[in-house]
C-alpha cells in the first residue's frame, strides 16, 4: 500500500465517521442555544439508527429510514423538552435517562434484526467532474454518501440562521437569558421546544447513517459513545456550527484511525483514543476558562419560570 | 384632569394576590397622555406587581385594564407591547454578550429576516437624535455603564412604538448627573405626547418629575395628588403611615486604631476583566467608611475580596495590623470580620435550615455550641433565644426555616450573627436594600450602635443619602478606582454625583489616621 492510497483512505473514512458526529453536534448546538442541555443524544442517535434500519429493510428505501430515524430522534428530543421545559425537571437527569432508555429499547426491539445486512443501503454518490480529480477526488468526492454534503451544507445554513437573522437573535437571546425573551414576547418554551425537536432531528438522522449507510446493518450498541463525542464536540465547537464541521472530522479521523492502528498499537488503547481526547478537551475548555466559558449561553441548564430573576 | 379625556390607560380595581399575600388589593389608577405619573411606595408596597399585570407578565385576579378608551385582556407581554406599552425593568431585561442592535431587534416585528442587527443600527440612529439618547449601536451591552444600558431599554420600547412607558425605579443605578439626563429626556417624551409612569421611592426625585404623584401601601392606593399640591413630609407620611424623622441622631467620630487596610488591591471580576485597579482604603475602629459609586463599579469584587470570597491578583489586606491578603474565609471571620452580604438570601442564611441554626453558623463548630463534634442544642437555644429578643427579630419559633422569615428579620438574623462577639470590622454591602422603613431604621441604628462600641464600618451603598447620613467619610468608587475620599459633612451631593460618573478628586481628605 503507497502513501497516497493510504491518505485516500484514511481522509475518506474519516469523513464518513465524522458525518454522525457532525449532524449529532450540530442538533445539540441548536438545543444548548437555546439553554437545554440534551444528554440524550446517545439515546437519539440508538434509536435512529434502530428505526432507520427496520423502516429501510421494511419499506425497501433508505430514504424512507432516514425519514423514520428523524421521526424518533424528534420524538424522543420531544420527551426530554416535555420533561425540562414543561415540567422543569432537571435536564441532566432527564438527558441521562433518556440515553439509558433509547439504549436499553433499540436493543430489545432490534434483537430479531442482529446481524442480517440491510437490503436497500443508502449508495455513495460520486460528484461529477470533481470525483475525477486525481487524489483529491476519491479522497473527497467519491465514496460519500449525501449525507456529507448536506451535513456540512446544514452547518453553513444552521451558522446563517444563528449569526444573521431574527430567528438566530431569538434562539440565542432565550438561551442567555429568557426572562429579557419573555419580556418581549418571545415564547421561551415555544423556541426551547423547536430547538431541542431539531436536535433531536439531526441526532436522529446521524444514528440512521450509521446503520443505512455507514454499517448498513443493525448491531445492538452501535452508535458506540457517539453521543457522548457529540456533547464534548458541542463545548470544543464554541457552540459554533462552522466549528463543528471541524471537530467533528477531526473526531471522524480518530475513530478512523483506531481501526487502522490496530496492526500496530494495542486495539484496546486505540478504541480509548476518541473518548480519551474528548475528556482532555473537556478539561482544556475548563483550563482556559475566561476563553471557553465566556461562550457558553448563559442560561445553559436552568428552567425558566417567569418572574424569578 | 380634563374631563373627558380618553386616558392612556386606565386600572380599574386590579385585585392580584400570591400565596400569602395580597400584592394589590382594588387599585385603581389612570395615566394621561403627555404627562409623567409617579407611583411611590415603599419596597413591596406592589407597585411593580401592578405594573407587571400592565405589562401582561402577570394576568390579575379582579379588575379590568383600559387601554386609550378600550377595554383588554393581556395575556403575555406582546399584547402589551402591541398596545403601544413598554416597560423598563429595575434589572434590565437585556442579553449581555448580544450587541445594542441586536438587543433591540430581539422579538421586533417589521425587521427583516436576513441581519435584521444592520437595519435596525439605522432606526436607532435616528431615534436615539431624536430624543438625545446617545448609545452605539454595534457595542456589547456588557461593556455599556448603567446609563447607557437604560438608554437602551428607552430605545427598546420607543421603537417599538411605546406610548405609554413605565420606568420600574430609573435612577438605582444612575449617578445624580445621569438621572437629570433622563429627566430630560421624560420631558421630550411628554412633549411628544408620551405617558410616563415612574416608580419609585424617593421622595425628592418624584416631587421634581412628577406631574401626578399616586401613593401606595401595603397594596392599596392611599392617594392620589399633584406634585405642586404637595410636598415631602406629606407624601412621605402617606407613603409610611406615620410621621418619619429624616435624621438620624449620631455621635460625633471618635477614629482609633486601623480596623482595615487596604493597599493597591487588584483583582478581576468572574469574566477576567478587571474589577480592582489599585484601591487602597483604610477604616479605623469607631468610624464608618461609605462607599459610594454605582453598581458594578467594583463594589462586590471588593468585597468579595475582603471577606475571603475572591483572589486578589496584587496588593495587600490588613486588618487589626494582621496581614490577611489571600487568607480564606473563616480565617478573616475569626480575625473578627463581621461580613453582612449583598445577596443576603444566597450568601447571608442557609434557607433551609432553622432560625437558631443559622444565627450559630459561623461558630456552629467549637464550644460552646459543639463539643466531640456533636451539636450541643441547649447552648444553641439559649443563644438564640437571647439574640431573637435582642435584634428584635420577628419569627414564629426558633426552629422556623429561616427562608419564611420576611426580608427585614432575615437581615436583622444575619446581623445577630455576624454581630455577636463584638467584631472589630464589619463590612456591610446594601444592608438595608429592599426593606420598608421600619427595618431599615432598626438596621441603622443597629450599625451605628455598633459603631459607638468600637467597630470601624465598611458601608457599601447605592443609596446616597444613606450614606450621607450613616457615613463620617465617604470614598466614591469608579471602574474599580477610588475617584476620592470626602468628610460627610463636608460633601455636596453634586460633588459625590461627580465622582460617580469617574471625575477624580485631587485633594485627598481625612486619609490620614
Amino acid at each position: 500500500m503507497d502513501w497516497t492510497s493510504w491518505l485516500v483512505g484514511t481522509v475518506s473514512r474519516a469523513l464518513a465517521f465524522g458525518v454522525p458526529l457532525l449532524w449529532g453536534t450540530l442538533g445539540e448546538i441548536y438545543a444548548e442555544r437555546s439553554g437545554v442541555v440534551n444528554l440524550g443524544v446517545e439515546g437519539m442517535m440508538i434509536l435512529g439508527a434502530y428505526a432507520g434500519f427496520a423502516v429501510a429493510q421494511t419499506l425497501g428505501h433508505p430514504g424512507w429510514g432516514l425519514l423514520a430515524a428523524a421521526g424518533v430522534g424528534a420524538l424522543a428530543a420531544l420527551w426530554h423538552a416535555f420533561l425540562t421545559v414543561t415540567l422543569r425537571a432537571n435536564q441532566y437527569v432527564s438527558g441521562l435517562a433518556l440515553t439509558l432508555f433509547g439504549l436499553g429499547l433499540a436493543g430489545l426491539l432490534g434483537r430479531g434484526w442482529e446481524g442480517r445486512p440491510l437490503r436497500a443501503p443508502l449508495g455513495a454518490v460520486a460528484v461529477p467532474v470533481l470525483s475525477d480529480v486525481p487524489v483529491l477526488g476519491p479522497m473527497l468526492f467519491r465514496d460519500q454518501t449525501i449525507l456529507t454534503y448536506l451535513g456540512l451544507l446544514l452547518a453553513v445554513v444552521l451558522w446563517v440562521v444563528l449569526f444573521r437573522t431574527r430567528w438566530g437573535i431569538a434562539i440565542r437571546s432565550v438561551g442567555e437569558s429568557p426572562a429579557t425573551a419573555d419580556s418581549l414576547g418571545i415564547s421561551v418554551a415555544r423556541v426551547r421546544y423547536l430547538c431541542v425537536a431539531l436536535g433531536g432531528v439531526l441526532a436522529g438522522v446521524g444514528g440512521g447513517y450509521l446503520s443505512v449507510a455507514y454499517r448498513p446493518a443493525w448491531t445492538e450498541g452501535m452508535t458506540a459513545g457517539m453521543g457522548w463525542i457529540v456533547i464534548a464536540l458541542t463545548i470544543f465547537s464554541a457552540w459554533d456550527p462552522l466549528q463543528a464541521i471541524w471537530g467533528a472530522f477531526f473526531f471522524g479521523a480518530l475513530y478512523h484511525l483506531s481501526f487502522r492502528l490496530q496492526a500496530y498499537v494495542s486495539p484496546e488503547l486505540l478504541k480509548m483514543m476518541p473518548y480519551a481526547f474528548a475528556i482532555l478537551v473537556l478539561a482544556a475548555s475548563g483550563f482556559g476558562r475566561a476563553r471557553w466559558r465566556a461562550r457558553a449561553p448563559g442560561a445553559l441548564g436552568v428552567p425558566y419560570v417567569r418572574g424569578e430573576r | 384632569m380634563a374631563e373627558g379625556a380618553r386616558e392612556a390607560v386606565l386600572l380599574r380595581n386590579i385585585t392580584k394576590s400570591f400565596p400569602g399575600v395580597v400584592a394589590n388589593d382594588r387599585v385603581t389608577f389612570d395615566l394621561q397622555p403627555g404627562e409623567v405619573h409617579a407611583l411611590l411606595g415603599e419596597n413591596g408596597a406592589g407597585k411593580t406587581t401592578l405594573m407587571n399585570v400592565l405589562y401582561g407578565l402577570y394576568r390579575p385576579d379582579e379588575g379590568e385594564i383600559w387601554v386609550r378608551g378600550r377595554r383588554v385582556h393581556l395575556r403575555s407581554p406582546r399584547d402589551a407591547i402591541d398596545l403601544g406599552i413598554g416597560m423598563v425593568h429595575q434589572h434590565f431585561k437585556l442579553v449581555a454578550p448580544h450587541g445594542v442592535a441586536e438587543n433591540v431587534a430581539l422579538g421586533l416585528s417589521g425587521t427583516p429576516f436576513w441581519a435584521p442587527a444592520r437595519t435596525v443600527g439605522r432606526q436607532l440612529k435616528e431615534l436615539s437624535e431624536r430624543y438625545g439618547l446617545p448609545v452605539d449601536p454595534d457595542r456589547r451591552v456588557w461593556e455599556l455603564s448603567a446609563g447607557e444600558q437604560q438608554r437602551v431599554e428607552i430605545l427598546k420600547a420607543l421603537i417599538r412604538g411605546a406610548q405609554v412607558l413605565i420606568l420600574d425605579e430609573p435612577t438605582s443605578v444612575l449617578t445624580p448627573q445621569e438621572a437629570g439626563e433622563l429627566f430630560k429626556v421624560l420631558g421630550r417624551m411628554k412633549a411628544e405626547g408620551h405617558g410616563v409612569i415612574f416608580i419609585s421611592h424617593k421622595l425628592d426625585e418624584v416631587l421634581s418629575v412628577a406631574d401626578r404623584i399616586t401613593v401606595m401601601r401595603r397594596g392599596r392606593v392611599v392617594g392620589t395628588v399633584r406634585a405642586e399640591e404637595t410636598d415631602k413630609a406629606a407624601l412621605a407620611r402617606m407613603m409610611v403611615g406615620r410621621e418619619v424623622v429624616f435624621r438620624l441622631t449620631k455621635k460625633a467620630c471618635q477614629p482609633g486604631e486601623a480596623a482595615l487596610v487596604v493597599e493597591d488591591l487588584h483583582a478581576r471580576t468572574d469574566r477576567g476583566t478587571p474589577a480592582l485597579r489599585g484601591i487602597s482604603l483604610a477604616v479605623c475602629r469607631g468610624e464608618i467608611l461609605g462607599l459610594a459609586g454605582v453598581a458594578g463599579n467594583g463594589q462586590r469584587e471588593l468585597v468579595e475580596v475582603l471577606t475571603g470570597l475572591r483572589r486578589p491578583e496584587r496588593g495587600r489586606v490588613a486588618i487589626l495590623g494582621q496581614d490577611l491578603t489571600r487568607a480564606s474565609a473563616r480565617r478573616i471571620a475569626d480575625a473578627g470580620v463581621a461580613h453582612v452580604p449583598e445577596e443576603r438570601i444566597r450568601l447571608g442564611i442557609v434557607p433551609g435550615l432553622s432560625v437558631e441554626e443559622n444565627l450559630i453558623l459561623k461558630k456552629h463548630h467549637r464550644p460552646p455550641f459543639c463539643r466531640a463534634g456533636g451539636l450541643r442544642l441547649a447552648a444553641v437555644r439559649q443563644f438564640a433565644g437571647r439574640a431573637i429578643e435582642e435584634y428584635r427579630i420577628m419569627t414564629p419559633g426558633p426552629r422556623t426555616p429561616a427562608k419564611l422569615l420576611s426580608g427585614g428579620n432575615i437581615q436583622k438574623l444575619i446581623l445577630a450573627r455576624e454581630l455577636s462577639g463584638n467584631p472589630a470590622l464589619v463590612i456591610a454591602a446594601h444592608p438595608t436594600y429592599g426593606l420598608d422603613v421600619g427595618a431599615t431604621e432598626q438596621i441603622r441604628e443597629i450599625l451605628l450602635r455598633q459603631r459607638e462600641a468600637g467597630a470601624g464600618i465598611l458601608l457599601v451603598s447605592e443609596d446616597l443619602e444613606e450614606i450621607m447620613e450613616l457615613a463620617d467619610r465617604i470614598a466614591v468608587l469608579f471602574r474599580g478606582e477610588i475617584m476620592g475620599t470626602v468628610l460627610a459633612g463636608e460633601a455636596t451631593l453634586e460633588e459625590i454625583g461627580l465622582m460617580m460618573a469617574g471625575e477624580r478628586r485631587t485633594v485627598a481628605v481625612g486619609e490620614e489616621r
